[in-house]
């Protein structure tokens, strides 16, 4: 065997490399860092992403392929790679107090915030089912830890170890379905699995049910579901907003991917289960979430339910033209969404005796704090799906295109779900402006304002007029290029 | 892949000992029976031809990660298991269907009753030399993800190492 020197092709990954080595040099310049002045590095790592960012833009509209094709840089990747970095800045914004605080000072939660970006990148751009092993380990791996990151609270250990546990459980779900379907079809690559996977046969069939066990395990859904309220509700509270976002924005990357441009041929197979755990998990995540008492358990019933709606258009995605657009900028609205929310109940946590996470400690708060009371309200807006906020836009594409694909009866289900879920945010509403009670409010911090503004923004502009939004949406094609 | 009877005796070896690990009441005995597994299966891949992955799978699995645990089952004490509690025999009928029909479909694919067309390749060079080439040359980009994959996990162990020292000073 004669070694060839492969075909690097490093403008598709540069903004990996340049998230990848900033983060480095960050820990570096991170040694002269005084202890008590670690929020310094926190700040500083919005340059990483900034940088990325920029490079990220300069990709759009640009398809290539690198490494023997195992990554691709089209629209699909390019659009995503955007969101997270987005994701991954206002993630850091709410953090810097917070971490101080409850993360005792230690600057490495950034620096894994970071890799874990970089493994959603990876995710989103994975050609091949080797990488998107990878890039899932490599995204969930600094998640276990932050989700641990406050190694004083127990609820906080007890997170990270369901977290891992789990976590390591479906991976291994996922490469048992890698290894079955290398063995149906002789290549991970997914080009090659798209030639082979029609005639592989019983083994490609169990290795593809695997794969989406697995994919279904880190995306949260139905009946796969069990380990995220009490992740969500265990970990730090800026660490549950971004794994709400990235991490299932990310799964879902991938799974797309996965499916459409290697599985599209068998779609007769994955529709029905696909749409049977959209149904169990709009309905399972929507009416849990109305016995909530505790708001980040709501948000993480909240999340559930969301997988379901963003899982509807991936089962539409191969009838309809529009499902990978309509599953993309119900993306986007929810990332902006549920970082707002999120960034709202950090605003009100408190880190000893009442910690104000019960619904009830929001009573009083249209009284006490008008502008939050009133963003708050947008953002509960937006997650039930109330018209002129982006999440009605999100939700209306996505029963657009599951209408589209035939697949009525979901829709009904869907349509059914949101009015259920109208009850459980409008709680959170009703609690502010309709009762009195004692606010006690902590300082919110600049940083925190900002990210609540910026999502109100983007919630309301994506719900005014979301026409352009959601042209980009659309044009964020996936090639399947080999 | 060797004579039919030298696979027949390793494969009855390596499911029983598979079966004696997960059965087995004491951790200790569960991590030999495990080695027995490990090293059956590495008779496998020198059968298949493949010395290099084999010397691996002794090297790696056999040697560093069954004594890993066998550290932290000593360290631990944890050597016996109390008595399994059994969460309904549902759990057990599921499991056992479950392993069934993929067995049946692997067999029925590899043994060429299926409709599949999946074939083992016999004329697979496995050398150290064609893995590094392999490695280096289609995998150079996994091979880079999997540093940074460990250069993580390093950074979580600080991470939780350090903390738990912080504590102990306070």
């Amino acid at each position: 065997m004669q070694f060839v020197e492969p075909t690097l092709n490093l403008s598709v990954i540069l903004p990996i490399i340049i998230l990848t080595f900033s983060t480095l040099l960050l820990m570096f310049v991170d040694f002269w860092v005084p202890d008590e002045r670690k929020d310094i590095t926190g700040w500083l790592s919005l340059f990483p992403l900034g940088g990325a960012l920029t490079a990220t833009f300069f990709q759009w509209d640009t398809i290539k392929g690198a490494f023997n094709s195992s990554v691709l840089q089209d629209n699909f990747s390019t659009y995503l790679s955007i969101l997270y970095l987005i994701t991954g800045m206002l993630s850091v914004l709410i953090s810097i107090g917070y971490i101080r605080k409850r993360g005792h000072g230690r600057s490495e939660y950034y620096f894994l915030m970071l890799f874990s970006l970089v493994g959603m990148m990876l995710m989103g751009m994975a050609n091949d089912l080797l990488i998107v092993f990878l890039a899932l380990e490599l995204l969930s791996i600094p998640l276990y830890i932050m989700s641990g990151f406050d190694r004083t609270d127990l609820n906080s250990e007890e997170s990270a170890l369901k977290y891992f546990l789990l976590g390591a459980f479906s991976s291994g779900f996922l490469v048992f379905g890698i290894a079955l379907i290398y063995g149906a079809v002789g290549s991970t690559a997914l080009p090659d699995i798209a030639e082979g996977i029609a005639t592989s046969g019983t083994v490609g069939l169990a290795g593809i049910a695997m794969l989406l066990v697995g994919f279904m395990f880190k995306v949260g859904t139905v009946p796969f579901h069990m380990w995220t309220p009490d992740v969500y509700q265990g970990a730090p509270t800026s660490v549950t907003a971004f794994m709400s976002v990235g991490a299932k924005v990310a799964g879902f990357a991938a799974l797309m991917r996965v499916l459409i441009s290697s599985m599209g041929s068998m779609d007769e197979k994955w529709i029905p289960a696909l749409a049977v755990i959209a149904a169990a998990t709009m309905i399972v995540g929507n009416i849990a979430a109305l016995t909530q008492t505790n708001i980040k358990r709501l948000l993480a019933y909240s999340s559930i339910a969301h997988a379901g709606y963003i899982l509807m258009a991936v089962t539409a995605s191969t009838k309809s033209d529009d499902g990978v657009g309509a599953a993309l900028f119900y993306m986007m609205t929810y990332m902006f969404t549920n970082l707002g929310a999120f960034a709202a109940v950090m605003a009100m946590e408190r880190f000893s005796g009442n910690k104000q996470l019960d619904l009830d400690d929001y009573k009083g708060m249209g009284k006490h704090n008008f502008a939050f009371a009133i963003v708050m309200m947008l953002l509960m807006f937006s997650l039930t799906g109330i018209p002129l906020t982006g999440g009605f836009v999100g939700k209306f594409y996505v029963f657009k295109t599951a209408l589209e694909a035939d697949l009525v009866w979901l829709v009904i289900i869907a349509a059914l779900t949101s009015v259920v879920s109208a009850f459980y945010y409008m709680r959170v509403v009703f609690n502010m402006f309709m009762f009195d009670g004692e606010i006690d409010m902590p300082t919110v911090p600049n940083a925190l304002k900002l990210v609540m503004a910026v999502a109100a923004i983007a919630t309301l502009v994506l719900g005014v007029l979301p026409a352009d939004w959601y042209t980009i949406a659309q044009n964020a094609l996936m090639t399947t290029g080999g | 892949m060797g004579h039919p009877i030298v696979f027949l005796i390793l494969a009855t070896v390596a499911v029983f000992a598979a079966i004696g690990m997960l059965t087995s009441r004491n951790a200790v005995h569960s991590a030999l029976y495990l080695v027995l597994n490990f090293c059956t299966v590495a008779v496998f891949y020198l059968v298949l031809n493949a010395p290099f992955i084999s010397m691996v799978q002794i090297t790696v699995y056999a040697g560093a990660i069954v004594v890993l645990f066998l550290f932290v089952i000593m360290l631990l004490g944890a050597d016996q298991l109390p008595k399994a509690s059994s969460n309904g025999g549902l759990q057990y009928i599921l499991a056992i269907f479950a392993t069934a029909g993929l067995a049946t479909a692997l067999i029925l694919q590899l043994s060429g009753f299926g409709d599949g067309t999946a074939k083992p390749e016999s004329a697979l060079d496995a050398s150290p030399e064609a893995i590094g080439t392999l490695l280096f040359q289609d995998y150079v980009f996994p091979f880079e993800i999997t540093s940074l994959i460990l250069l993580v996990a390093m950074m979580s162990l600080i991470v939780f190492k350090a903390q738990k020292r912080k504590k102990q000073d306070g």
